[in-house]
């Protein structure tokens, strides 16, 4: 029985350790806040905060993450209000919205590493988040945001 | 394991990868609930509209009905139906705020409510084509002012008075006379037994008092939704009992199942049943291409069971398919005479008698939409109903389809249209759906079939490949007197008729026949070419082709005559005039002539408003470079201005792009701004990256790592928009689309000021290296 902590609540699976974080998520969590884009690790769309670090839930297995602390975007804050999500909304960055809850998940753990990240550091810490949309010039001036006060 | 010591798992490990290898359930309350309502699905009349567009030709035509659109409940929340397909251009939130606006309405006490596929009921749904506002401003704001003066006339009648005494104003009916002042939902009831008035004798809202219209202060509905994970798309459906299916299908067009062996599929924890798919011959529109499913109690145990399937397949026709072998022969045909499209003036002996000829061959491979949510649908059917549960662009269509491919009655089927996580055309194809409908059917259950990256790459619609050769030739002076412009591609219609050798009407009307330069001779031809996989529509279509064609001919006229590129493209522009074309039933986006003329006065004004703003002609840096490219399409005009800066290595970056587009009267600039923005991450991903090659009829291109968009590390660093103010009668016209064309072209002029290299084949690739 692997035992793991998903924003805050306990939760338990007995079926395959070797199950990727996002499935377990997604299909038997019932957390869907949180994308398939590709599977390997390649579009970030599957972000999650574990201890701190974000990680690709595409190619954690439910195993890897065993008695550690997941914070999936449904948890990132209890109204939506972390200073990430209030700055995308601020800046509209959001097309058809599908890449975002990674690239937020993604920005809020830049931000914890390093609280005023420059224009370069930005680029390179997002770069492995696709928006097929095209948000980016958004993206860039949200995180932005976010590290100057929302 | 544990996952800190695996690099994979850590952020920005990604980018190493990549460098190194690279219902009509829903319950109308208040206005709608009025009982024994007949739908008539009254298609608006001409005489109602200062413009005639080509919405009434669409399936289904336009519903003009504000029952039907709009309810309001006694607590004053107003309801309103968005009937088209939220993909990220924000038309969930503009058309209703049309109707919002015209109502009087505050938008904050205003939900919206989309509509399950049903075009009987909506009026046509298709959501594709940059046809949503272009179709639908009117009827909305038409909508809006029925619903706005049944609720006057109810206000009137309560107090007795004239109805000339009343307004609507922020959700309420004022008596000024008497001070009196109703609510919305105080007038719900009453408004509703009240008859919708006709179309023609409705007084629209002056623009001038507009709140919302053109404003673009409004947030799109699903904002907050998205932040927070809460907004559901496709694949976020869930129901009780719901199996998850992943499908192995054929890897070529037109290839079938031999044999497969479920046996090590079935011993995967989770899995719980193999099952075969049914497919279709090739081509077959959008029906399922058939395989193996395997059935399982999550996504990630399907796919691990499919990993395990074993699969004998026969490829088919399709089996020797080769993009190398094929360039060589679209390229052998477009030296060739083809079938004449377009005929002006003599092309062939102007070419001959010319003083100089500039003959280019352009490029453009197949590409994948790669939309960030891969295809995905939820399906329940029980006996003869059928509920489906996915984001589809095309609700009314998907709901054809799923009635004949289940041969149930098209009333026993709802579709209930999610999110989009992005669509770019692929969504306008609804063979997942029923891919979901035909397994849930066979399993008793619900089901959700989930595409993965993988199965997006290898069997979708891609994007045509083509070949462009254009001849133009010169006389002494340097003017451009013949050209000769020869596209050769598999058309789109070759997924609906097999046997299709030349481009449809819509295709070659996409910037092949509709050229707009003053030439005296001109020929525009289509030598054939024959499809050998499914040909499908992508975000502007084969418009991409032919703008990247025609507008590096600019480029390279202007190169061979030692011109600004940008007085070079004024100067074929020509004088300010409607450009008729002769070609027999030009296609013009399904719009009438008269409301959308090809008016060279508005592609000139978006390139002087681009080179103004964009500062064309501002020193730059050595190593960066200035192009410029225009292109009208979806009826609207967009010029851009890319700069672009290469270094010592060849390496590419975009420090600044100008974009000016006029597409008539618009509803939120700040919607524009973002769909042109992206058209520019989503015109340099095509050009530097985009390409899907065949080999031995497979596509070779598996995942993100292989087929690369542009990430934020080389996307521009800034885009600026500018929009072109309309004058009060301009139709509105397409956004959606329009900003990816001229993207490229700009780029690869901008290449050539910058380094002397002339690129005519995409993507650029490793050509800036050599
Ligand atoms: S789904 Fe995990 S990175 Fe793409
Ligand atoms: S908003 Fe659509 S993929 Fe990013």
């Amino acid at each position: 029985m692997i035992k793991v902590k998903i924003n805050g609540q306990e939760q338990s699976w007995d079926g395959d350790p070797d199950l990727p974080l996002l499935w377990f998520l997604r299909d038997e969590a019932g957390l869907t806040g949180t994308k398939y884009g590709c599977g390997q690790a390649l579009c970030g769309a599957c972000t999650v905060i574990v201890d701190k670090q974000a990680v690709r839930a595409c190619i954690t297995s439910i195993n890897d993450v065993a008695g550690r602390e997941v914070t999936t975007i449904e948890g990132l804050h209890p109204n939506g209000d972390h200073p990430v999500q209030k700055a995308w909304r601020q800046v509209n960055v959001p097309q058809c919205g599908f890449c975002q809850a990674g690239q937020i998940m993604q920005a809020a753990a830049l931000l914890m590493d390093n609280p005023k990240p420059s224009h370069d550091q930005i680029r390179e810490a997002m770069s492995g988040n696709i928006c097929r949309c095209g948000c980016y010039q958004r993206i860039e001036n949200a995180v932005h945001l976010a590290s100057t006060g929302v | 394991m544990n996952f800190i010591d695996n690099p994979r798992k850590l952020r920005g490990f990604e980018k190493h990868i990549r460098v190194e290898k690279v219902s009509r359930r829903s319950i109308l309350k208040g206005l709608g609930v009025t009982g024994g309502f007949v739908l008539a699905a009254p298609v608006m009349s001409r005489q109602a509209l200062a413009y005639e567009t080509g919405a009434g030709q669409m399936p289904h035509g336009v519903v003009v009905d504000p029952r039907v659109f709009v309810s309001v409940a006694p607590d004053g929340i107003v309801t309103i139906i968005g009937h088209r397909s939220e993909m990220g251009t924000g038309v969930r939130t503009s058309l209703p705020l049309i109707v919002a606006e015209e109502m009087e309405a505050d938008w904050s006490r205003v939900k919206v409510q989309q509509a399950h596929g049903d075009e009987v009921r909506f009026g046509n749904q298709d959501t594709d084509g940059s046809r949503s506002t272009r179709h639908y401003l009117m009827p909305m704001r038409q909508i809006g002012a029925s619903a706005r003066t049944m609720l006057e006339q109810a206000a009137a009648k309560r107090w007795g008075v004239p109805a000339t005494e009343v307004k609507a104003v922020n959700h309420e009916v004022v008596h000024s006379a008497s001070g009196r002042k109703l609510g919305f939902g105080e007038l719900a009831a009453d408004a509703a037994k009240e008859s919708v008035p006709s179309i023609e004798g409705l007084k629209l809202k002056n623009p001038k008092d507009f709140r919302y219209l053109g404003k673009g202060q409004v947030g799109i509905v699903d904002l907050h939704d998205i932040t927070t994970g809460k907004a559901r798309y496709g694949a976020d459906v869930r129901l009780p009992g719901m199996k998850y299916a992943v499908i192995a299908r054929p890897p070529v067009t037109g290839g079938k199942l031999v044999s497969f062996d479920p046996e090590a599929a079935l011993k995967i924890p989770g899995v719980e049943k193999v099952m075969q798919v049914r497919g279709w011959p090739w081509p077959s529109k959008f029906q399922p291409l058939g395989g193996v499913a395997v059935i399982a109690r999550n996504t990630g145990a399907a796919i691990k069971g499919r990993d395990a399937l074993k699969l004998v397949w026969d490829d088919g026709p399709n089996g020797k398919y080769d993009s190398v072998a094929y360039r060589k022969e679209l390229e052998e045909a477009s030296r060739k005479p083809g079938l004449v499209l377009r005929k002006e003036g003599d092309a062939d002996a102007a070419l001959k008698g010319a003083d100089k000829v500039i003959v280019g061959e352009y490029y453009v491979p197949h590409l994948a939409h790669v939309a960030m949510e891969p295809p995905v649908a939820v399906a329940n059917v029980k006996g003869d109903t059928a509920e489906i549960w996915a984001p589809v662009q095309s609700p009314g269509g998907t709901r054809e389809d799923v009635a004949k491919t289940l041969e149930i009655p098209e009333g026993n089927v709802t579709v209930n249209v999610t999110l989009l996580g992005g669509g770019f055309g692929r969504k306008s194809k609804c063979d997942f759906a029923l891919e979901a409908a035909l397994l849930s059917k066979e399993l008793g259950a619900p089901v959700k079939v989930q595409w993965t990256r993988e199965d997006d790459l290898h069997n979708g619609f891609v994007h045509t490949v083509s070949v462009e050769r254009i001849e133009a030739g010169l006389d002494k002076s340097g003017k451009v007197i013949a050209w000769r412009h020869r596209s050769v591609a598999p058309s789109i219609a070759s997924t609906f008729a097999a046997g299709t050798v030349h481009q449809a009407p819509f295709e070659i009307g996409m910037g092949l026949v509709d050229m707009p330069f003053e030439i005296a001779n001109i020929s525009c031809e289509n030598p054939e070419a024959a499809a050998h996989t499914r040909i499908g529509w992508f975000r502007s279509v084969s418009n991409i082709p032919r703008a990247f064609a025609v507008q590096s001919m600019v480029g390279e006229i202007a190169q061979a005559t030692g011109r600004d590129q940008k007085d070079m493209l004024l100067e074929l522009i020509g004088s300010p005039r409607i450009v008729k074309p002769n070609v027999k039933d030009l296609w013009n986006y399904g719009e009438p002539q008269e409301s959308y003329p090809i008016d060279t006065a508005r592609l000139r004004k978006v390139v002087e408003l681009v080179a103004e703003k964009g500062e064309w002609g501002r020193k730059v840096p050595k190593g960066h470079g200035l192009g410029i490219a225009v292109h009208r399409s979806f009826v609207s005009y967009i010029a851009t201005v890319v700069e672009v800066a290469i270094d010592d290595k060849g390496k590419l970056t975009v420090p600044r792009v100008d974009t000016a587009i006029d597409c008539g009267t618009y509803v939120n600039p700040e919607r524009i701004a973002s769909q042109i923005e992206g058209a520019a991450i989503m015109g340099l991903s095509l050009a530097k990256y985009g390409e899907i090659t065949f080999k031995d009829g497979k596509v070779q291109q598996k995942n993100f790592d292989d087929f690369q968009v542009v990430r934020m590390d080389d996307s521009p660093v800034v885009t600026n928009v500018y929009i072109v103010p309309p004058a009060s009668d301009t139709p509105p016209s397409g956004v959606g689309e329009p900003g990816v064309p001229p993207f490229a072209p700009a780029l690869i002029n901008a290449i050539f000021a910058a380094t002397g290299k002339r690129i005519r084949s995409l993507p650029i690739g490793k050509q800036l290296e050599a």
